[in-house]
């Protein structure tokens, strides 16, 4: 498999934040909540404080650091999630057809209906805010599209020689599934949880900033940006930074997704003999 | 003896990247005369339908001829504009496919295809061309012409729509009609009709017709000449009867023997199928001498 | 001849296909499969032929089980095959298997040849790795691969090698019944005389039955003993290799066999045409004119298979 440019700029953005996020209590020069001082708040950019600081004196460089782990956890949790619901949905309606087909359709296509950030809202006022109920309302609201394309590959995966084959090897459905329609359908599914990745980090700080996400004082990107709101003339290093965080995450998410699209499918791959 | 219609002198033709050049066609060279029907036949990736694309002028990048001469009517048309070229095609040379329904447009009745080609090559006006259409479709033996101009081609059966496309392609009065696998997606008393319909259509109007196939019967079937393709070599050429009663190269000798005959059975009970793989131990040895040493000519003119 | 090891009587099969218009649905069954019965022996080869539509794919894919009839029976050895008394995916599993048509498409591009054989072994209780081994090893030498080949994936098998690890899938769970889809069709010029010198070689070797399907005639007439041609959803003649080819009695099997191209054409006169008419029915008696297509959504018209030789039938109007 050949990747492409974009593949290894995504890979290497992604991989960038990855190790910002592991890292963190190592790298970080401060603690992210505790450090409050205020004799040292909002500091512009100098060789103690690189970005900065914000309005209760914490450092904007470590809370970016340590931001870095609430995204990846909510961008991969989120998406595992919703790919499970997804995959699990599409490829048994899509396999047993009938009125469980039926009926997976017609829920995909009122989920579609409904704005996600929406309905991730509303689970989020029945849940309460707080890390895990942002995992479970993310988790939830964007299974559609992967049910979709786990639905059609599975229907054009279906009939196939080789899944005729093992029926008539006497595999059973569940096997049949899990051997031979699921490995075939994995391409497609992981470019679309990685592209979701990219979206659940910015959802995750939209949520934040609206303070229905992550609360303060746990430094989360979008929650940086809630508190920087008032600061933007004064400070606008406390925004800035996280900020382009968020922008530099999900353009990795996004590259990186597409990369995978166009080396895994055979029509955008240019062959060498 | 008069002059060929197309000439095709010495063609190489590869897959051009970077700077490398993969040779698909090794100095191809046969001739068809105007109003002969010319078969090539081989087997998948031998070269043939490659042939015919460079004939039409329809080689994209990074296919690429890298020698030879393809002479229609005194033009060679790897030197002639496009916009010629465009002209040549549909008026002179025409074509038909393996899969009508993909070459048909489905958002047009057929009556509309066949008439366009009247309006675009022969300047008719539209009452006049689709007039010409029902002609058309009568010629090609669909039934009803006057109701089926209406039809859309997914309302048609792939016997009719292959039809259709003989229709659209002959509209013109082609000098030479380019028929690529036309009848392997149909079933065989379906495939006899159109077969037929090729042969008595094009010796009514003397159109030669360059008939490309893996189906050494079909060939037979229509085939006055042909020639055997082999690694994008030709490596046998000889008149119908000659060539299958007499096959000299031994690639072609194992392909007849390789498959099955119709009643040979019967005459003969049941015999070991030839495997070419025993025959010819060594392919590559096989296309270097014969592309290099002058192939097996036909022995006599027809 | 032996005792049939597989009976299939009066097998029907409708679709219902729901359609219509703005204006009011309506309800369609279009008849695919009507009143077919036959029996397949012991070793023996017997081939379904007709054109796209003819109902014979249909026909093998309720013996299969991958189609359920909507009348008739079904019975393997005596046993039920159809019906509450069906046996499960497993058990006939080990009965009837199939080799496909388009060796591209058969073959799971995500499990090497060693899984793809290993594998069904495992579902069926073999679980000792010394003889999962020791089988494959037989069967890919039995379809001319080698052992060594057993590592790799599909896509680096040419068209032919893919039909062969198709073939020795088929048969790695010893049935004594394959479903041939045809085997040939699909593969080019050069490559089908060795797998139809394979198939020919291990039905002796293992005494397997075929059942092929298939419209290429030349193919039929070489590999079958038996022969059994269809249009629109019935058996319209059947009987031995020799007298389908050799005095073919329905209208449409001569009609078919009339539209093989045939190279012999081009060299002499066609073999012997005056065998070809030693039976002399009437047009009229066949009731079905089969140049007009006849219509899938109605019942067939009234007919009936009488025997015109010994075990050769042909379908005459009972009107």
């Amino acid at each position: 498999m050949r990747f492409g440019f974009n593949f290894w700029l995504g890979a290497t953005l992604t991989a960038l934040v990855i190790f910002a996020g592991i890292l963190a209590p190592w790298i970080a020069p401060f603690d992210p909540v505790f450090n409050a001082d205020l004799m040292n708040s909002e500091l512009p950019p100098d060789a103690t404080f690189w970005f900065g600081t914000d309005a209760q004196g914490r450092d904007v460089l470590t809370r970016t650091l340590y931001g870095a782990q609430i995204s990846l956890t909510v961008g991969i949790v989120s998406q595992l999630i919703n790919s499970l619901i997804g995959v699990t949905l599409g490829m048994t309606g899509g396999y047993w057809g009938g009125w469980w087909d039926d009926l997976v359709s017609g829920l995909t296509n009122v989920m579609l209906a409904i704005p996600s950030l929406i309905f991730a809202l509303a689970v989020l006022a029945v849940l309460g805010p707080g890390l895990p109920s942002l995992l479970i309302a993310l988790g939830l609201t964007n299974w559609s599209w992967t049910c979709r394309v786990a639905r059609s590959s599975t229907l054009s995966l279906k009939s196939q020689g080789y899944v005729q084959a093992a029926k008539i090897l006497g595999y059973g459905d569940m096997r049949i599934m899990f051997t031979q329609i699921l490995p075939n359908m994995m391409g497609p599914i992981l470019v679309m949880a990685t592209l979701g990745m990219g979206s659940a980090v910015l959802s995750e700080a939209a949520l934040s900033f609206i303070g229905l996400g992550i609360q303060p004082p746990s430094p989360s990107w979008g929650s940086m940006l809630t508190d920087a709101r008032q600061l933007i003339q004064l400070a606008p290093w406390i925004a800035v930074f996280p900020g382009l965080a968020i922008f530099l995450t999900v353009l990795g998410f996004n590259l990186l997704g597409d990369g995978l699209r166009d080396s895994l499918d055979p029509h955008m791959r240019t062959r060498k003999p | 003896m008069t002059q060929p219609l197309l000439d095709i002198r010495n063609l190489h033709l590869g897959l051009r990247l970077g700077r490398d050049l993969h040779p698909l066609l090794n100095d191809i060279s046969f001739q068809i005369m105007p109003g002969e029907a010319y078969g090539l036949v081989g087997e998948s990736g031998s070269g043939k339908s490659i042939t015919s694309l460079a004939v039409m002028g329809l080689l994209r990048k990074p296919l690429s001829v890298s020698g030879g001469e393809i002479i229609f009517k005194d033009r060679n048309l790897l030197t002639l504009p496009k916009r010629e070229m465009r002209r040549l095609r549909g008026k002179n040379v025409a074509m038909i496919f393996q899969e009508p329904m993909t070459a048909l447009n489905p958002l047009s009745t057929v009556g509309r295809q066949i008439a366009e080609m009247f309006i675009l090559h022969q300047g008719k006006n539209w009452r006049e061309a689709r007039r010409l259409a029902v002609d058309s479709l009568a010629r090609v033996r669909v039934p009803n012409p006057e109701r089926r101009v209406n039809d859309y081609p997914h309302q048609m059966s792939g016997g009719l729509r292959q039809r259709v496309m003989i229709a659209i392609a002959l509209a013109c009065d082609p000098d030479l009609l380019i028929a690529d696998e036309p009848t392997t997606a149909l079933d065989v008393t379906v495939q006899a009709e159109v077969l037929k319909l090729i042969k008595d259509l094009c010796a009514e109007r003397q159109t030669a017709v360059l008939f490309i196939s893996h189906d050494l019967g079909v060939i037979a079937a229509v085939c006055q000449r042909v020639g055997v393709m082999y690694a994008g070599c030709l490596v046998e050429e000889n008149s119908t009867d000659r060539l299958f009663s007499d096959p000299q190269h031994p690639y072609t000798r194992g392909l007849l023997g390789a498959l099955p005959r119709l009643g040979g059975r019967l005459e003969n009970g049941r015999q070991r199928l030839v495997d070419i793989d025993s025959i010819i131990t060594d392919r590559s040895i096989l296309t270097k001498t014969r592309c290099i040493a002058p192939r097996i000519k036909e022995g006599s003119t027809p | 001849m032996t005792a049939p090891i597989l009976r299939v009587e009066d097998l029907h099969v409708r679709f219902s296909m729901s359609g219509g218009s703005l204006f009011g649905s309506s309800r369609h069954m279009l008849h695919a499969v009507n009143g077919v019965t036959f029996s397949l022996a012991k070793g023996e080869c017997l081939s379904i032929v007709g054109e796209s539509g003819c109902g014979k794919t249909t026909t093998a894919l309720t013996i299969l089980g991958l189609q359920q009839p909507t009348e008739g029976t079904i019975s393997y050895r005596g046993q039920p095959f159809t019906g509450p008394n069906a046996p499960t995916r497993m058990q006939r599993a080990k009965a009837v298997q199939m080799v496909f048509q388009d060796p591209y498409a058969s073959l799971n591009p995500r499990q090497t040849v060693r899984k793809s054989l290993s594998a069904p072994l495992r579902l069926h209780g073999i679980t000792a790795a010394s003889e999962i081994e020791a089988r494959i090893e037989v069967m890919l030498k039995n379809v001319g691969l080698t052992p060594e080949q057993a590592n790799r994936y599909p896509h680096e098998f040419s068209g032919g090698q893919r039909q062969r690890i198709g073939i020795a899938r088929a048969l790695i769970l010893e049935p004594e019944i394959v479903v041939l889809d045809e085997p040939v069709s699909a593969l080019d010029l050069s490559i089908r005389a060795q797998i139809i010198n394979l198939l020919l070689d291990l039905k002796e070797q293992l005494s397997l039955s075929y059942l092929m399907i298939s419209h290429d005639l030349s193919v039929v007439e070489h590999m079958s003993d038996r022969v059994l041609v269809m249009y629109f959803g019935e058996v319209v003649e059947s009987g031995g290799w020799q007298q389908i080819f050799q005095t073919p009695a329905h209208p449409y099997t001569r009609r078919l066999i009339a539209a093989i191209p045939n190279v012999d054409d081009r060299i002499s006169t066609p073999p012997n045409p005056k065998s070809r008419d030693l039976i002399v029915l009437k047009n009229a008696e066949f009731g079905t004119d089969t140049r007009v297509t006849p219509d899938v959504f109605r019942p067939p018209s009234q007919s009936k298979l009488i025997e015109i030789a010994e075990q050769h039938w042909v379908r005459i109007s009972s009107v």
